[in-house]
């Protein structure tokens, strides 16, 4: 029998009053897969993230990451499990260097997080790991500069970064590339493709290129639904989602 | 250089003594040989120092607005004085130590009140909990005096060799001790991997718990250490002054605390020491010059240092004096 999967839900719901944002999810996330979220506003898509986070509790379903049952964990448990996230709105510490605040996380992954006693910055192993972290996502020379100062494509280099720190092993970026102008997002794709392969990659976005450029396998929610689930090139042609997407104006099929 | 060393140098000197630092304390110490005709306000500075750093701790690091830190004040100072006055733990610094750990275990229960809820949430919960104290030591005044306060305390000399004096010399000297080795700890903490998570906690919650902070968990901790700091101030003033009153709860001390704070700068760690020489020393000063009014003054200052944002300036002079460092 092969491992479990990295992440997989099993009839994962959850209604806002009558409405149902998530509906029976059963999504699975193979070990090293590069995945991607695809859906028209309001299908449901960040609610999902919410349910896998923690941030929001399901009313019915489970979560498994790598087989081990996280539905009633507290968001910061599943951090420490291995689960991390990115925002599609900037969620940084604007008055920290993002050496503070990368810092900050590997600690807090290292397991110093509540270290008292001794001063930040005197452990090797720690320094190190921030370093290269840094440098991985081109912050290296602004790692002094306050992060609300950055510009928007460091700071959403920084969003990945700090999600990084924290040593996942399945990675939720929720529309990574969102309001970065055109000639700052190869920087951004650069970072995460160059990710290793045992971080495995669920990726919420709008722009269909980037899309079909990363990802080998692509889920498709629609109404709080998973409508498909395939291969890209199944997916352009799967015609439910052509009319999902395209709405009237597609033609029945 | 390369980035591990710029990582490992920047860290490091977050944390490393400064001149000025230095300078500050050299003069603190001093006054104690200096200014033996002001031991009495002195004292009077230091601790209110102290109790303005315990603030700060919760406010300045982890964003808890509170308009009730009176409540572990109090508890401190009556813990200390009915230590003495019962002869329960006769020798001060002990007695000191017992009545700190008294408040931080109130601050440990109560910090639970203040984990949700917004800056209005927290400050009545705060408030609440002040005057419950307050009204609870007016009840029980066969224990604590009531309205008339704890009489008749006698204080043990310090470490059985230092009596205290009219002119305050020893209690200026506790003081300033106790508020130095506090001081060393909270620095300690707030340059520690946990002092920089309190700093995440503030900045933004939602992401703190993202790279797997317990929010809550850090939060408590700090509330707890602040009501121990509280606590202790609390119990120095009762010890230094052989005197405590219900006003120890009272609201104005907390509301009054809160301006010290922001007169000197909430999060940075000198903010409450320089806060409390400016607020006794204007006091003092302007108590003499106007007596009626002198309040109008603090209240202009007040007014003037929120709207002029004075709280960013040692923040840009740092941040202006580690860019000239590093490069």
């Amino acid at each position: 029998m092969s491992a479990a999967p990295a992440l997989e839900t099993t009839g994962l719901s959850r209604h806002f009053g009558g409405v149902y944002a998530a509906n029976g999810i059963g999504l699975r996330l193979e070990r090293g897969a590069r995945q991607a979220l695809i859906g028209p506003n309001g299908a449901g898509k960040t609610t999902l993230i919410n349910l896998l986070t923690g941030v929001l509790r399901p009313h019915a379903g489970t979560i498994r990451l790598e087989g081990r049952d996280i539905t009633s964990l507290a968001p910061q448990r599943r951090v420490a499990l291995g689960l991390a996230r990115t925002f599609q709105i900037n969620q940084l510490f604007g008055d920290m260097t993002p050496l503070e605040a990368v810092g900050l996380a590997v600690s807090e992954h290292l397991g110093h997080g509540a270290d008292w006693w001794r001063v930040a910055g005197s452990r090797q192993a720690i320094d190190l790991r921030i370093a290269d972290i840094l440098e991985r996502f081109h912050l290296a020379d602004a790692m002094l500069e306050r992060t609300a100062s950055l510009s928007y494509g460091r700071q959403r280099l920084l969003e990945i970064a700090l999600a990084i720190a924290c040593s996942p092993r399945v990675l939720l970026l929720d529309e990574p590339a969102a309001g970065v102008p055109e000639g700052e997002r190869h920087e951004i794709l650069a970072a995460v493709s160059a990710l290793p392969r045992d971080v495995s990659i669920l990726f919420i976005e709008h722009d269909m290129d980037l899309v079909f450029s990363f990802a080998e396998r692509i889920s498709v929610m629609v109404g709080g639904s998973l409508l498909a689930e395939g291969a890209p090139r199944d997916i352009a042609r799967d015609p439910r989602v052509q009319a999902a997407y395209l709405g009237e104006e597609a033609p029945a099929g | 250089m390369n980035a591990p060393e710029t990582v490992k140098l920047y860290l490091a000197r977050r944390a490393r003594w400064r001149v000025s630092e230095i300078a500050f304390w050299l003069a603190a110490a001093a006054t104690l040989a200096f200014l033996p005709g002001k031991h009495l306000i002195l004292a009077e500075i230091a601790i209110l120092g102290l109790f303005a750093l315990s603030l700060d701790l919760i406010l300045g690091y982890a964003g808890i607005l509170s308009l009730g830190h009176a409540a572990f004040f109090g508890v401190g100072a009556y813990a200390a004085g009915l230590f003495a006055k019962h002869g329960l733990i006769t020798e001060p610094l002990a007695a000191l130590v017992a009545a700190a750990a008294l408040a931080a275990v109130l601050g440990f229960v109560t910090s639970f009140l203040v984990l949700r809820g917004s800056d209005l949430t927290r400050l009545m919960v705060t408030l609440g909990v002040a005057l419950m104290l307050r009204e609870l030591a007016n009840r029980y005044d066969n224990i604590t005096g009531g309205a008339d306060g704890l009489q008749g305390i006698t204080i043990a000399p310090v470490l059985g060799r230092y009596p205290f004096d009219i002119a305050g010399h020893t209690g200026y000297a506790y003081s300033l001790a106790v508020l130095f080795v506090l001081f060393l700890l909270a620095r300690r903490i707030v340059y520690s991997p946990f002092g920089l998570s309190l700093r995440a906690v503030k900045g933004n919650p939602l992401r703190a718990a993202a790279v797997g902070i317990s929010v809550n968990a850090r939060l408590v901790g700090i509330y707890t250490v602040a009501a121990a700091y509280a606590g202790a101030a609390g119990a120095l003033l009762a010890q230094v002054t052989q005197f405590c009153s219900l006003d120890v709860f009272s609201f104005e001390r907390s509301a009054d605390l809160l301006m010290v704070l922001i007169l000197g700068g909430a999060g940075y760690l000198y903010g409450g020491l320089i806060g409390a020489v400016v607020f006794k020393l204007m006091q003092d000063w302007l108590a003499a010059a106007t007596p009626q009014y002198w309040q109008f003054w603090i209240g202009l200052m007040l007014v003037a240092i929120v709207l002029l944002g004075r709280e960013r300036v040692p923040y840009w002079v740092q941040r202006a004096r580690l860019r000239l460092r590093m490069a």
